[in-house]
């Protein structure tokens, strides 16, 4: 269970990286990736994950 | 982006307001004075001090904050420079005018960027720009992002340019949505000049122009999120008056959305003690991807926007002189250096930062400065005395600097519109003319557009102007005057405007009014000379 970044739409504005609660979220070459070791999808952290609610563009941030 | 709005719109037929339509502010407010503030001074709830206002309009303490930002003072923005450094990327919440993935080198408005930088390199950034433009004065942080949804990024940027360059004064920009849980950072950081972008102070407007906010850890949308974001706001500003931090107020005028609304805005800042109230056109097109482009929401008219400006007169002062420049921009308000500062020179440039240089450069600034101003009021004063009666007309004015109608015509990339009764001459703002593009258009093809710029002007003054934009200004309606050549502004649109009079009353001509006039969307290329 995790979710990934789309690396052709993210635009490497970086809200996403302090929000998780997991640290999983990192930037590679101008774009962020998420370690799917790492993330939980914020299941019981948040109501949702918290990446993909702050994330400007829509549709960026989907299950693996 | 290649190319900005068609040159061919034209303004709109039918206004959402005109001068006129717009209620003037209602009976004055009963406010108390802000806390170090001269924003409510004065009687009629008449704000005694603005952008616009000189050292004897304020207390000296406020004049100190503002007489060498260009942002705060209009007169501060012939001579001093700001830049802008684009650490913070991440943003809190969304707008419907704005669409962070853009990025061009040829697009100039707010939000806009072409190289993120990290605190580290922005200082260094700063510290070299401010060693090649001595009268570099201000550092703001506004975006792309928000500053404050980034505080460790804009943070540790003042820390660190506070260490190596203390001269510089800090100033950042903010939605307010994370600004009252920093406002004990700002304030450490000396940062005595903060902008909110305020749009709304009624969350069913507010609805319509933000989609979502991000807060307390939940995506949050509609009238709830306008409603957390507005009260956020107002805490924000209450905050930083107590505190005696100057602010200024951007809104974006939307046009059917919160153009009347605006009025109301700067009522409600006015009451809360803010310095400034800028009031901006909205930039929409198609090609800048945002919901306000896709949809086809217009920006406003020269005329539209000045109704909804002089609607809030009585209010907070306005803020007339916004070029609304880019998230990284360098110079004087209206050129844009940025391009002489990429990561890539930067990395090649060996600074030294000479504070010592920096204050004797300054100082003869402010000697030229000082200079300009007695001569200015000499002029004026020799000006004669008009009788009054009710007309009022604009003028476009052709300057490079020095407060003087001193530049050609075919060389002007943005004109000063000036309001001139027989009370007052009042600069009303500018209008950018540069070409979309550098490549394919001549001379003859930019006339057109410059003429919808100006056109609810009655005249344009320059120092000189070629046969065939004289005629074609003619026709249209614009008198292309070059009778002022080298004149200060003021007395210049003066003695047209005298004998502007003197021809009506004489029967020579026949008074008319003018139209309305088109706001130049998106790029801002073509400036690389003083503002």
């Amino acid at each position: 269970m995790a979710l990934k970044i789309i690396g052709s739409t993210c635009t490497g504005c970086s809200a996403c990286e302090p929000e998780c609660p997991n640290v999983a979220i990192r930037e590679k070459g101008g774009t962020y990736v998420i370690d799917p070791k790492k993330c939980t999808e914020c299941e019981g952290q948040f109501d949702s994950p918290q990446c993909v609610a702050v994330c400007p563009v829509d549709g960026c941030i989907v299950k693996a | 982006m290649q190319s900005a709005s068609p040159a061919s719109s034209t303004p709109p037929a039918v206004a959402f307001v005109g001068i006129g339509q717009i209620k003037r502010l209602g009976d004055p407010l009963d406010i108390p004075a802000p806390s170090g503030g001269c924003s409510t001074e004065g009687g009629e709830g008449k704000a005694s001090c603005g952008s616009s206002g000189g050292p004897d309009d304020m207390p000296p303490e406020i004049w100190e904050k503002v007489k060498n930002h260009p942002c705060y003072s209009e007169e501060a923005h012939h001579h001093y420079a700001r830049m802008h450094v684009a650490v913070a990327p991440a943003c809190n919440i969304q707008c419907n005018y704005c669409n962070r993935k853009y990025d061009c080198s040829n697009e100039s408005r707010p939000g806009v960027v072409s190289q993120k930088l990290t605190p580290e390199q922005a200082v260094k950034k700063v510290v070299t720009v401010a060693s090649e433009i001595p009268q570099m004065t201000v550092l703001g942080i506004a975006g792309p992002g928000d500053s404050l949804a980034n505080p460790k990024k804009t943070f540790d940027t003042f820390r660190m340019l506070q260490e190596q360059a203390p001269d510089i004064k800090l100033c950042l920009s903010t939605n307010g949505l994370a600004l009252p849980d920093l406002v004990d950072e700002i304030c450490r950081y000396n940062i005595d000049h903060v902008t909110i972008t305020i749009n709304m102070v009624d969350p069913e407007v507010g609805a319509k122009i933000y989609p979502w906010i991000f807060w307390d850890h939940r995506r949050i949308t509609g009238i709830e999120a306008a409603r957390i974001l507005h009260e956020r706001q107002m805490l924000g500003l209450e905050m930083l008056t107590a505190r005696g931090v100057l602010t200024k107020i951007n809104s974006v005028l939307i046009p059917g959305v919160n153009d009347e609304h605006l009025i109301e805005v700067n009522r409600e800042v006015k009451k809360r003690g803010a310095f400034l109230h800028n009031i901006m056109p909205l930039i929409s097109e198609a090609e800048h991807g945002t919901v306000f482009g896709l949809t086809g929401q217009r920006g406003p008219t020269a005329q539209e926007l000045k109704a909804v400006q002089d609607a809030c007169a009585g209010g907070a002062n306005l803020m007339r002189h916004c070029r609304q420049c880019r998230a990284d921009a360098v110079g004087l308000l209206g050129e844009d250096r940025s391009e002489e500062f990429t990561q890539d020179k930067i990395d090649q440039m060996e600074v030294v930062y000479d504070l010592d240089r920096r204050r004797s450069y300054q100082e003869q600034v402010e000697i030229e400065r000082q200079a300009q101003h007695q001569a200015k009021q000499i002029a004026l004063a020799g000006a004669s005395a008009l009788p009054v009666d009710d007309l009022k007309l604009l003028v476009a004015v052709a300057t490079q600097g020095g407060g003087r109608v001193n530049e050609h015509f075919g060389h002007v990339t943005e004109f000063q519109i000036y309001e001139v009764s027989a009370q007052q001459t009042l600069f009303v703002g500018h209008r950018r003319v540069d070409l979309y593009c550098q490549g394919g258009y001549g001379d003859d093809e930019q006339l057109p557009s410059v003429v919808r710029a100006i056109n609810d002007c009655h005249a344009v003054l320059v120092s000189k102007i070629g046969a065939c934009p004289r005629d074609e200004l003619s026709a249209a309606g614009i008198e292309p005057v070059d009778a002022y050549a080298g004149d200060f502004i003021e007395k210049a649109v003066l003695g047209w405007f005298n004998d502007y009079r003197s021809r009506v009353a004489s029967g020579a001509l026949v008074h008319q009014h003018r139209g309305d006039a088109q706001i130049r969307q998106g790029a801002f290329t073509g400036a690389q000379q003083a503002a």
